[in-house]
């Protein structure tokens, strides 16, 4: 306030007496805008003392702080880590060249495994179909799931909420989970290998295609609702059409992902080829159990193959 | 990326630009050579067929166009995304669906009384999610359980991130040779293109069941994994960083550790929470199917072996919960690196 006043008083005509007793202040030229930034808490002697250039860490001492933070960090979790599961570096490196020569002495298809191979084919054709079909069915319901979680549609946010709940709890169940549960119920069955691939796809690509939509349609969208668009015609006429080859990208990630996964759960509930090789393995046929592995691996490397391919051109 | 996205967006960003040609007449008709014209049109990102038309001196582009716009069908200048993406793409849609339905045709179904099996099913969720109880494993033990799961997703994490580190600057296409590259790329296909399990199955037997198996099974599949998303990550830093830095003389691991490395660190951050996330996912797997401990065994036997879906259902509940902390603090450490 008094700083006013003098300000006010200084306009007034002052004989050289009052100018003396009550000097003129001194204008501050610094800009407006950069006097904002004077105006806020009170340095302390220490922030003040930091915030000389002499002072101020480097930035590769920073660096080296951080690095080394890091460092103990991962020390620390791995020491902890190997003391829980009495893991020992030294036998987990032994174990390779006694693993080398005994995959180049057991893990060799012979002439006698060659005679289940069209059994095996047929487990794997099967497999590869579940795989594809689990992902064509999830990827087509998480589509239009995903529709009600974005932001583009508009949905009421209790509607969009519910759904990303929903999402995350398909996708934190594993796998494993579903496989047992479904076994109770559909027994040795195609059907149990389908549905908990489907559960564990479904969640993980409605969460995936919710990101991608609001990434990548947002700004199509807004100028097809200027247009005055319905939210139908946005569905078919905006979002689709962009999203569609992230879309198809995620689905030949995902079937590649599946033919794996299937592998796994195949052991887990005896069907596919997951059980073909759990059955030569327990019966310590290692050169059919090879051969599996081998058809597995050339069935998985096609597939990335295509896939690739494909994903240049769309993308 | 995303400038590669708005030309399928095609429709409504391309009718929104379509006038500008018209709007620059004056400009074309003055300076106007086919290449100019054509570069202009290319960074409106259309595939106005204008490009390829004849710019002769005596002709205005706007004219041009009128005539163009007359000429294509249904009075509409054609407009659409660049290449052969979009018959691609219904292609590849249409061979999915084909191959979906052969297989739904195809599968053995073994007589299953389908809505039986459901019914059973809906009975049994609601079994394991409202009544989840402890009868054969002890609160402290389950814990112990999930705490060496955990281990074991951290130890593979740990070895497959180094390996994947140093696997991705042999491959990494702006780094290394390429034939190196080429063979690394190779051996980490087939690594990958085996399933973790059978990984870890293979490992029990040459080495012996026990956390060794586990976590070089482990190790094997999230190397591959980690080697290109690593690879790709360091692929699409900015060149001329490191074009600096070898013009300044700097060695290989100078380059490595003052160039790339602080480029991708976010990328590679989270790539590796990611990869650690599917590992913790991967050691309650194999845990269940392959035996090697964890909480994922006793996920195997409270199912296949008591038939108790409560037990089933308390175990669940910890899992989700565990993932569901594991990817909070993830995301928090992401941000910070970020």
């Amino acid at each position: 306030m008094r700083f006013i006043n003098q300000t006010k008083a200084s306009s007034s005509p002052m004989s050289n007496n009052e100018r003396k007793r009550f000097p003129r202040p001194k204008r501050d030229w610094t800009p407006v805008w950069e006097r904002r930034f004077l105006v806020g808490p009170k340095m302390t002697p220490d922030a003040e003392k930091a915030k000389r250039p002499e002072d101020q860490m480097s930035i590769f001492a920073k660096r080296k702080k951080t690095f080394t933070l890091v460092i103990l960090a991962v020390a620390g979790l791995y020491l902890i880590s190997a003391l829980v599961t009495s893991f020992s570096f030294f036998e987990g490196i032994e174990s390779f060249p006694k693993a080398f020569i005994w995959i180049t002495t057991y893990l060799v298809p012979n002439a006698d495994s060659l005679t289940k191979l069209p059994k095996i084919l047929d487990k794997l054709i099967e497999t590869a179909f579940v795989a594809v079909a689990v992902t064509v069915c999830a990827a087509i319901c998480s589509f239009f799931f995903s529709l009600l979680g974005t932001n583009t549609t508009k949905a009421h946010p209790a509607i969009a909420r519910a759904v990303r709940v929903i999402a995350a709890f398909f996708r934190n169940v594993p796998d494993v989970v579903w496989a047992m549960l479904l076994l109770f119920s559909f027994g040795q069955n195609v059907l149990t290998g389908f549905f908990a691939l489907f559960f564990a796809t479904f969640g993980l690509l409605t969460r995936t295609f919710i990101e991608t939509i609001d990434e990548v349609s947002s700004e199509c969208v807004e100028a097809l609702r200027a247009t005055g668009a319905s939210t139908l015609q946005v569905v078919f006429q905006g979002i689709i059409p962009s999203v569609m080859s992230v879309i198809i990208s995620w689905i030949l990630y995902m079937i590649e992902t599946n033919i794996r996964a299937s592998t796994l759960i195949g052991i887990l509930t005896a069907t596919g080829i997951g059980y073909q090789f759990d059955m030569y393995y327990k019966q310590m046929n290692y050169a059919s159990a090879s051969l599996v592995v081998i058809t597995i691996v050339v069935l998985v490397i096609a597939i990335e193959i295509t896939s690739t391919r494909i994903r240049k051109v769309i993308m | 990326m995303s400038k590669e996205q708005s030309t399928k967006v095609s429709t409504p960003t391309a009718v929104a630009t379509a006038p500008t040609p018209e709007i620059d007449t004056s400009y074309f008709t003055t300076i106007a050579t086919s290449a100019a014209a054509s570069t202009t049109f290319r960074s409106a990102e259309l595939v106005v067929e204008a490009a390829a038309l004849p710019l002769s001196s005596d002709s205005s582009l706007a004219e041009d166009l009128q005539k163009h716009r007359e000429k294509s069908l249904r009075g509409r200048i054609k407009i659409g995304a660049k290449g052969m993406s979009g018959p691609v793409i219904k292609i590849t849609a249409l061979v999915l669906i084909a191959l979906t339905v052969y297989g739904f045709i195809t599968f053995d179904y073994k007589n299953i009384d389908f809505f039986t099996a459901v019914a059973k099913t809906l009975h049994n969720v609601r079994v394991m999610f409202t009544q989840p109880h402890l009868v054969y494993n002890s609160f402290p033990g389950l814990m112990w359980a999930l705490l060496v799961t955990f281990a074991l997703g951290a130890l593979a994490t740990f070895f497959g991130a180094i390996v994947g580190f140093f696997g991705a600057l042999l491959c990494a296409k702006n780094l290394a040779n390429p034939i190196v590259g080429n063979i690394v790329r190779a051996i980490v296909a087939f690594i990958r293109a085996v399933p973790t399990v059978l990984w870890v199955l293979i490992f029990s037997v040459a080495a012996g069941l026990g956390s060794v198996a586990a976590v070089v099974g482990l190790t094997f599949h999230s190397a591959g994994y980690l080697v290109k998303a690593y690879s790709e990550s360091i692929e699409e830093i900015d060149y001329g960083t490191i074009e600096a830095l070898k013009a300044s003389g700097a060695k290989y691991w100078q380059i490595i550790f003052q160039a790339v490395v602080p480029a991708s660190i976010g990328y590679l951050t989270a790539w590796t929470f990611l990869r650690f996330e599917i590992n913790f996912a991967n050691a309650i797997a194999i845990g269940a199917a392959a035996g090697a401990g964890g909480i994922g065994y006793d996920l195997f036997m409270a199912s296949a072996f008591y038939f108790d879906l409560s037990e089933l259902g308390f175990i669940t509940y910890t899992v989700i919960i565990a993932v569901v902390i594991l990817e909070i603090v993830a995301t928090r450490i992401k941000a910070k690196v970020r």
